[in-house]
């Protein structure tokens, strides 16, 4: 089964990265942009049927090495 | 105020107050603290910020000297290196952060070190780190040992500032706690020197740099100064992250600032964030201030005034700017692109006002957040176990091979090849470095001069434990020694008191009594304290780490040599010379103990100041009239493994003669190996007999292989080829 | 004769730039991104660094800079531009040089002296220098590691490879795994030229090597009229 993790720093953690980018988005004339932060996305292919199962496999996945439980926030999608 | 807190818990105890702490505050105000305020002087009173348990012992060190400009108290020491030039240095300790975040906890450390540098004026031109882990055989050490340098590198690389090395140790008492202290030196011109002063009343406090967020809130209370224990894993404190990117062109605009002579003081933000950056200006210029917390520009929405005022968010600066000078300092941080925010106005009458949305939240004397501090005389008393400790020498139960002793040694990642980490670090940028990472003391020239800056910082916890007083003096004979191997006379002193709980009595006897040693040394050597930090509760599940001070002792070359000694320029047919006291006996905390015996006993010897002295002497002397090409201090693993160093660094075996495997690897103080040029050995030796130092020739380079021969059966020989190639894979093979 | 030494919010090797400048008898002036007439200047150096945190991609926000349109004009005009390390990767993010650099094969930070074999000598970076030269520069870089579609038809533009000591280049002398061992390429006129190694850092025997001279000076001959 596919699944996708997004990692994600979490809300009141600062992204260095976002606030950059956003700084360059309205220098290029982009005025209207408020707030950018960049998230991580994690494409994973998984064996097995059991979609709770792996659900969880992958969110220990997350708590151990995809994430970093200190400033991340992340989400895990199973898609059939 | 504190209606919505619904906590059995006071207020106060939560953000670390203890309730007479409490009560000075209210003594002080003369009426019940608004929670703003208490957030205040919960961090500005905090261990990280009031020194409260460590302040009566740290006025024993010796801070004066005719060149010193500014000492201990302000935000780095500066000392007057001779022709219009000052030197700014600074050492500072992350460790707790490290442990919860090692990259970034690694990386603001290296921020806000180098902060405090440049908020004196000057321009930052090298850092050293001063690491320490657990065994490196535990997975967790190597997730924590690789995450801080990787920080380190990350932070000081982008920011454009040269990491020249220091040192790193790996021991099981640092496993629940690592030691992550950073040293920063910079220099400039007498005329930029800048203090952190609030100025006269009317000017205006411009903030500078980065949005302020919910980073690391209550950190400096919280996070510094109390200790790990089971669940500070899911206690998940907001951790602050560095945007070194942010940082240079603060720096940039900073040392414009300066140059134009726009401000007439700055503070930079580091923990207890704008509650020190408003006080402790306005206390050091008499003053009080007026501030609106709403003209702060923040990174998120709803921010209390207790969160704007605890923040620890990075890659800030507070500038104090004369008010028809305001609009040229807005126009340097447009230009530099970064954020600025007039936040305030110096007032007299010494009365900090904090506004908030209208409304005033805070009203104290500005003064009474540094100086009304509470101090603690902490009990203190000698470990009862201490005497049984220096009873307890190392029993072998045969005398070691020598050659496998020495392979076990250089296996030791505390000992081994660092280069792991070190070429992670850009140690070449602003084209300075003379002498880099990977030798005793670094070097770097200062451009515009003929002078050179040597920097070496040491640490021995296992000493400091045996003996807290000998160890501490023996790291500044050390480090002492170190830079004058480069050509430099050793002129001031940084230090950095990592401890365990000041609550307890044998701790506080350990912190005293490394102090004593330290100024002991420092007065013998004419080196002043110009600074240093103190790091207590470094501590997991109530052991204590060994005492471990660390030195950063900053010399001067002027002239720098033409071609200062290093480590890596032994060559065939030079003569080795042990110079220094002969007849090393003493094992006590040696890397042999630890490593093949795996044993920590006995009592170090204490330091010869005017052996020292001399020893120190002669290495100056050495690198001015280009003597000895190359040098080595003797530390961990004594003599062998220093010349083994050597000889991997300079790629040549050597021969030389032993009394026995004691002497081959004591670790006594004040001795170094030169590599001897026979056409020099006259005028070495005359050098060390004019200074009464004893010289003992050991052998000579050549060969390919280390070989030890004292003619009977001990005789020995590893070689060259099995040493280098352990030596270099200590760290990396167990990094996989 | 004068270089603009541009400077972005990040850049972090303009000082060095300037001093390697001073050193082979020349002159830089430090130039902000956001300038937006380089005319009386005779050449354009982009420094090392980091400019604008290296983030999203490396060189990509640079690229989009002010100056940028009188990096092209100098560019198209035949003047020289040299960009090092981070200048290196903003050039090819600006296309103004082929190719792209990711990170290195062992995504390791790499801080030691490499040895470089001088390829091609019509660039702005080696004109100076001896086909076959080797050279010993300090690496400085994570995302070092150049890649390019058609390597062997770029091989007349190749400025330098890695190599070891004697000038061989093999597998094993290639620090970050970059294509066909580039070290340094340029356009195909030969007056934009980008190199990953710092040859502004060995200019001086106190600091090991003067090896790099030879292609400071290269850059500063290339100011000069004549070459233009």
């Amino acid at each position: 089964m596919k699944v996708t993790v997004t990692v994600r720093r979490r809300p009141e953690i600062s992204d260095p990265q976002g606030t950059t980018v956003a700084r360059a988005l309205r220098d290029l004339g982009y005025d209207e942009v408020r707030k950018v932060r960049v998230d991580k996305e994690i494409r994973l292919e998984v064996e097995g049927d059991d979609a709770a199962a792996i659900e969880a496999r992958v969110t220990e996945m997350c708590e151990k090495l995809l994430a970093n439980p200190v400033m991340d926030d992340y989400e895990v999608r199973v898609e059939a | 105020m504190s209606d919505d807190v619904t906590t059995e818990e006071p207020v106060h105890r939560l953000l670390g107050l203890t309730d007479h702490e409490y009560e000075s505050i209210e003594g002080i105000l003369e009426r019940a603290p608004s929670d703003a305020e208490l957030a205040m002087y919960s961090v500005m009173w905090s261990e990280h910020c009031s020194y409260k348990s460590s302040r009566p012992h740290l006025g024993r060190f010796p801070s004066q000297a005719p060149w010193v400009v500014v000492g201990p108290g302000e935000n780095a020491g500066v000392v007057d290196i001779g022709d219009g030039w000052l030197a700014a240095l600074r050492i500072e300790s992350h460790n707790h952060p490290s442990f919860v975040e090692p990259y970034q906890g690694a990386a603001t450390g290296v921020g806000g070190i180098l902060r405090d540098v440049f908020t004196m004026g000057a321009r930052p031109i090298a850092l050293w780190n001063q690491i320490r882990f657990g065994s490196l055989d535990h997975p967790h050490t190597r997730y924590l040992f690789s995450g801080v340098v990787a920080g380190i590198a990350g932070y000081g690389n982008a920011v454009g500032v040269p990491t020249l090395g220091g040192e790193i140790a790996f021991d099981p008492v640092y496993a629940g706690n690592p030691l992550v202290n950073v040293m920063c030196l910079g220099v400039l011109k007498r005329d930029q020197l800048v203090l952190g002063t609030a100025g006269e009343e009317g000017s205006i406090a411009v903030l500078l740099g980065n949005a302020t967020g919910r980073d690391g809130i209550g950190g400096a209370s919280v996070l510094a100064s109390a200790s790990f224990d089971e669940d500070s894993g899911t206690k998940r404190p907001s951790v602050q992250v560095g945007d070194p990117f942010e940082e240079k062109k603060l720096i940039e605009a900073c040392l414009e600032l300066y140059e134009k002579g726009l401000v007439v003081g700055v503070q930079d933000l580091g923990a207890a964030g704008l509650s020190c950056a408003v006080s402790e200006p306005a206390a050091r210029a008499d003053m009080g201030m007026d501030v609106d917390l709403g003209a702060v520009h923040t990174r998120e929405p709803d921010m209390t005034a207790p969160e704007l005022l605890m923040s620890e968010s990075q890659e800030r600066m507070m500038a104090f700017v004369a008010p028809e000078r305001l609009d040229e300092v807005l126009a340097v941080a447009k230009k530099w692109e970064i954020d600025a925010a007039v936040v305030g106005t110096v007032r007299t009458g010494g009365t900090l006002t904090i506004r908030h949305d209208g409304e005033v939240v805070a009203e104290m004397p500005a003064a009474s957040l540094s100086e009304d501090a509470p101090v603690y005389d902490r009990p203190l008393g000698e470990p009862h176990w201490l005497e049984n400790v220096w009873d307890n020498t190392m029993q072998l139960m045969r005398p070691p091979s020598i050659d496998e002793a020495l392979l076990r040694l250089l296996d030791d990642p505390s000992i081994g090849d660092p280069k792991w980490a070190y070429e992670q670090y850009d140690h070449m940028l602003f084209l300075n470095t003379v002498v880099g990472p990977g030798h005793d003391g670094s070097l770097v020239r200062v451009k515009g001069t003929r002078k050179g800056l040597a920097v070496s910082t040491d640490g021995n916890g296992r000493q400091c434990y045996l003996d807290p007083r000998r160890g501490g003096a023996r790291l500044v004979y050390e480090a002492a020694l170190n830079v004058a191997l480069t050509g430099a006379e050793p002129i001031a002193v940084v230090d950095n008191l990592n401890f365990g709980n000041p609550e307890k009595p044998e701790v506080m006897w350990q912190f005293r009594e490394t102090i004593e040693g330290i100024s002991e040394a420092c007065e013998m050597l004419s080196t002043p304290v110009v600074g240093g930090n103190v790091s207590f509760y470094n501590e997991t599940e109530g052991n204590d780490i060994y005492p471990t001070p660390v030195v950063g002792l900053l010399g001067l070359a002027d002239p720098m040599p033409e071609s200062p000694p290093r480590l890596d320029r032994a060559a065939e047919g030079m003569e080795v010379w042990l110079i220094g006291p002969p007849g090393a006996r003493n094992l006590a905390g040696s890397a042999f103990e630890q490593v093949i015996a795996g044993h920590v006993g006995g009592r170090p010897d204490a330091p010869d100041a005017f052996m020292a002295q001399g020893v120190i002497e002669v290495a100056i002397e050495n690198a001015k009239q280009g003597l000895a090409p190359a040098v080595h201090d003797l530390s961990d693993g004594g003599f062998a493994v220093a010349l083994a160093e050597m000889c991997i660094a300079s790629g040549v075996g050597a021969t030389v003669d032993f009394s026995d495997w004691i002497g081959l690897f004591a670790e006594n103080p004040h001795r170094f190996i030169a590599a001897v040029p026979p056409e020099h050995a006259d005028a070495l030796q005359a050098i060390a007999d004019h200074y009464d130092v004893p010289v003992t020739r050991k052998g000579h380079f050549g060969g390919d292989e280390i070989r030890f021969d004292n003619g009977g059966p001990e005789s020995t020989s590893v070689s060259l080829e099995q040493a280098t190639a352990t030596w270099q894979g200590a760290i990396p093979r167990r990094m996989g | 004769m004068k270089a603009a030494v541009v400077v972005f919010p990040g850049t972090n090797c303009e000082h060095d730039v300037m001093w390697a400048l001073d050193v082979a008898g020349s002159e830089g002036e430090l130039v902000w991104h956001r300038e937006t007439d380089l005319s009386e200047f005779d050449g354009i150096v982009l420094p090392g660094g980091f400019a604008h945190g290296d983030y999203l991609r490396t060189g990509a926000i640079a690229r989009f800079s002010p100056v940028m349109a009188e990096v092209r004009r100098f560019a198209e005009a035949g003047k020289p531009v040299l960009g090092i390390c981070n200048g290196f990767q903003i050039l090819c993010e600006a296309h103004l040089l082929p190719g792209a650099l990711h990170e290195n094969r062992d995504l390791n930070f790499i801080c030691r002296p490499i040895h470089v074999r001088v390829e091609s000598t019509n660039t702005v970076l080696t004109r100076a220098a001896e086909p076959g030269q080797v050279l010993q520069i300090p690496l400085n870089s994570y995302e070092g590691n150049y890649t390019v579609a058609e390597v062997d038809a770029m091989d007349a533009q190749v400025a330098a490879r890695y190599c070891d000591a004697d000038g061989t280049v093999s597998d094993a002398t290639n620090p970050n795994g970059s294509v066909g061992s580039i070290a340094a390429i340029a356009n195909s006129a030969g007056n934009v030229a980008g190199i990953m190694p710092h040859p502004e850092r060995a200019v001086e025997e106190v600091l090991g090597s003067t090896d790099g001279l030879v292609m400071v000076r290269s850059f500063v001959e290339s100011m000069e009229p004549a070459h233009v």
